[in-house]
């Protein structure tokens, strides 16, 4: 590719000016070229697999026949494996595991963003030590999450430190609530400094004259932080939120390592669908990933409808809008503008 | 770093003994400005003890004799390094599985980078249509759920006898290494003055011959960056790593030390265990404490825009 498209480049050189005039005619085969690659393999490593994945959860393989002997080669099952989810034990094995999900992602995300906007605005204030407050920011964040889940694990072991600090013997990794707040503890130390570092520099993109504008007008810290900060803040926590909403949503490494599988209170989507499928229990497997993915996409979409959450954050598209009203931002900042000037 | 530089002329303005002093509105505020900034040093502390605390217990803790694990001294004493010998006994195939993830995440992050890069060039620099359409479609990739890919594959891999190779690591670790560097070079072609090709393609250059002679070369403080963000998210990754694997010599070391097992089988492996965790964890704390900035600018550019 590298030495033919020079060639023949070069014979195009007496076109070159056509070229400028519509820049969109030229450069768009090169863009097509350029992007083809990248959507092969994305087709390849996941449009294909997600569709054998939707497929398979119509079909049973395996198991045994009434002789007893092992069936060989898929059965379609039509919607029994959606059905068979939600009836009997596996129906409670299923719904235990959706709250687990949910609710990991809930209390997460949301002791995550708070701890993490409260890094953020001493880290805005700090003047000396930045850079050692940034670089123990990144450790957790560097330390692989199962590493992570190892450490926690034989800290909260039963003789473990944890135990120690609070005088008390409690068996964190055995099933129950124990082992969800360690989960929780873990996840959240994990993640909260990586929310800090996004929010931060969210917060530094503001100018100082907003805030001392504010202060001249008798606006109280808090005021200002509700009125200024937030919602300049915003679009890159909304952001920063949603990623880590998807993110919890699927979570596997954490639970799985740090308190085991098969321990229903901490049993997430993702575990259950991935014991089903090592036992080779694919079709099943594949319906409860499927359910997962779409809980996902209803999740990601109403966050992007109802809040607002501008993932690509493309000019362009800021471009597009501001022909129909004035751009979002602008206009964010106009408002907070005005509230901080008349507190 | 343009995150950085609105703060600089704060701190240019009110140099070492009044830093808050462009703040100040009113003098006589000057105590609660003393108590305000102690109470941000204190923030400092708390941040930096959340964050390396638990940390600090995995480094002290491999440290210590193995019969001492769970000892509640601040330092050990004496250091010893038994864990770590335990840590590469034969019985782990830790060092197998060290050798394992370097060849996989090594692999995922130059295929990343190479399919990459031109797929972020076209996404930042050119003009298409459907260009947003790209984009969005390379983020919602981003959002899928490992899960989902993981099931189908486990069978097609079953199928094909693929269980248990490198390519069954590798390639559905594109699946999340790809669009992360995609999305992160793309911020950081944005970042880029337009004028760099304008003037390339005023001398005489085509998009393309722009791209290869004149972006590719200044790119590298880019490229390098997503490299080392592709490879820590490969070198992490778990889920697809445990589930195409099920003999010990093609454990990735993640796999490997969740799987770790006590040298008389009911031991509890706790020193060998944080001890591979931070042989683990060693080369990547390096390698973002040496690059911190560019990482960090990385990070937020692909996070925040």
């Amino acid at each position: 590719m590298a030495v033919a498209a020079p060639a023949k480049a070069g014979t195009k050189r007496p076109k070159k000016q056509k070229e400028w005039k519509s820049p969109d005619e030229g450069q768009g085969k090169l863009a097509a070229m350029m992007l083809s690659p990248t959507f092969l393999v994305l087709v390849l490593v996941i449009g294909l697999p997600i569709l054998a994945g939707i497929r398979q959860s119509f079909y049973t393989s395996g198991g045994l026949n009434a002789n007893g002997f092992v069936v060989e080669g898929d059965q379609w099952a039509g919607l029994k494996n959606y059905t068979a989810i939600f009836q009997g034990s596996t129906a409670s094995i299923f719904w235990q595991a959706f709250y687990v999900t949910t609710f990991f992602t809930v209390v997460c995300v949301i002791i995550e963003v708070i701890i993490g906007v409260a890094m953020a605005l001493i880290m805005n204030r700090a003047v000396r030590g930045r850079s050692l407050i940034r670089a123990s920011i990144l450790i957790p964040w560097a330390i692989p999450t199962v590493v992570s889940a190892v450490l926690w694990k034989w800290i909260f072991n039963a003789n473990g430190v944890a135990n120690d600090l609070l005088g008390k013997q409690i068996l964190w990794s055995t099933d129950g609530i124990q082992a969800q707040m360690a989960v929780i503890i873990a996840d959240t130390w994990k993640t909260a400094p990586f929310i800090g570092l996004l929010v931060l520099a969210g917060l530094q993109v503001i100018p100082e004259e907003v805030y001392e504008a504010a202060k001249i007008d008798g606006s109280s810290a808090w005021n200002s932080f509700l009125h200024i900060t937030l919602p300049l803040v915003k679009p890159a926590l909304l952001v920063a939120v949603l990623f880590r909403i998807l993110d919890n949503l699927r979570m596997f490494d954490l639970p799985y390592v740090l308190i085991g599988k098969g321990k229903p209170s901490v049993q997430t989507l993702s575990i259950l669908a991935q014991q089903e499928s090592v036992n080779t229990r694919y079709g099943p497997a594949a319906a409860y990933s499927v359910l997962l993915f779409i809980y996902l996409i209803i999740v990601a979409y109403a966050f992007i409808k109802i809040l607002g959450a501008d993932v690509i954050g493309d000019e362009a598209r800021a471009q597009k809008k501001a022909k129909n009203k004035k751009s979002k931002a602008q206009r964010k900042i106009g408002r907070s503008v005005a509230r901080g000037d008349t507190p | 770093m343009s995150t950085t530089a609105p703060s600089e002329p704060r701190q240019v303005g009110g140099e070492q003994t009044k830093e808050t002093a462009p703040r100040k509105v009113k003098p006589a505020s000057a105590g609660g400005d003393r108590a305000k900034k102690a109470l941000v040093y204190v923030g400092i502390g708390v941040i930096i003890v959340y964050c390396l605390a638990p940390f600090y217990w995995m480094v002290v803790t491999s440290l210590r004799k193995s019969a001492e694990v769970f000892e509640t001294s601040a330092l050990p004493k004496p250091p010893s390094l038994e864990n770590y010998a335990a840590a590469f006994d034969p019985v782990n195939g830790f060092g197998r599985a060290l050798l394992n993830s370097i060849i996989v995440a090594g692999t995922t992050t130059v295929l990343c980078l190479i399919i990459g890069i031109f797929a972020s060039y076209a996404l930042a620099r050119l003009d298409f249509t459907g260009k947003n359409l790209a984009l969005s479609a390379i983020i919602a990739t981003s959002m899928f759920p490992g899960i989902a890919l993981v099931v189908p594959l486990l069978k097609i891999f079953t199928d094909i006898n693929w269980i248990n190779t490198y390519q069954a690591l590798i390639l559905p670790s594109l699946s999340f290494a790809l669009p992360l560097a995609v999305w992160n070079l793309t911020a950081f072609f944005r970042q880029m003055p337009q004028e760099l090709e304008q003037a390339a393609m005023v001398d005489g250059c085509t998009p393309w011959q722009a791209f290869r002679k004149v972006i590719i070369p200044i790119a590298a403080p880019g490229v390098f960056t997503t490299a080392i963000i592709a490879f820590v998210a490969a070198w992490n990754e778990f889920i697809i790593a445990l589930t195409m694997t099920n003999k010990s010599q093609m454990f990735t070391a993640v796999v490997a030390i969740a799987g770790f097992q006590g040298k008389t089988g009911r031991d509890i492996p706790v020193g060998s265990q944080l001890a591979a965790g931070v042989i683990l964890t060693i080369p990547l704390v390096v390698m973002v404490l040496a690059f911190q900035r560019r990482i960090v600018s990385g990070l937020t550019a692909g996070g925040v825009k």
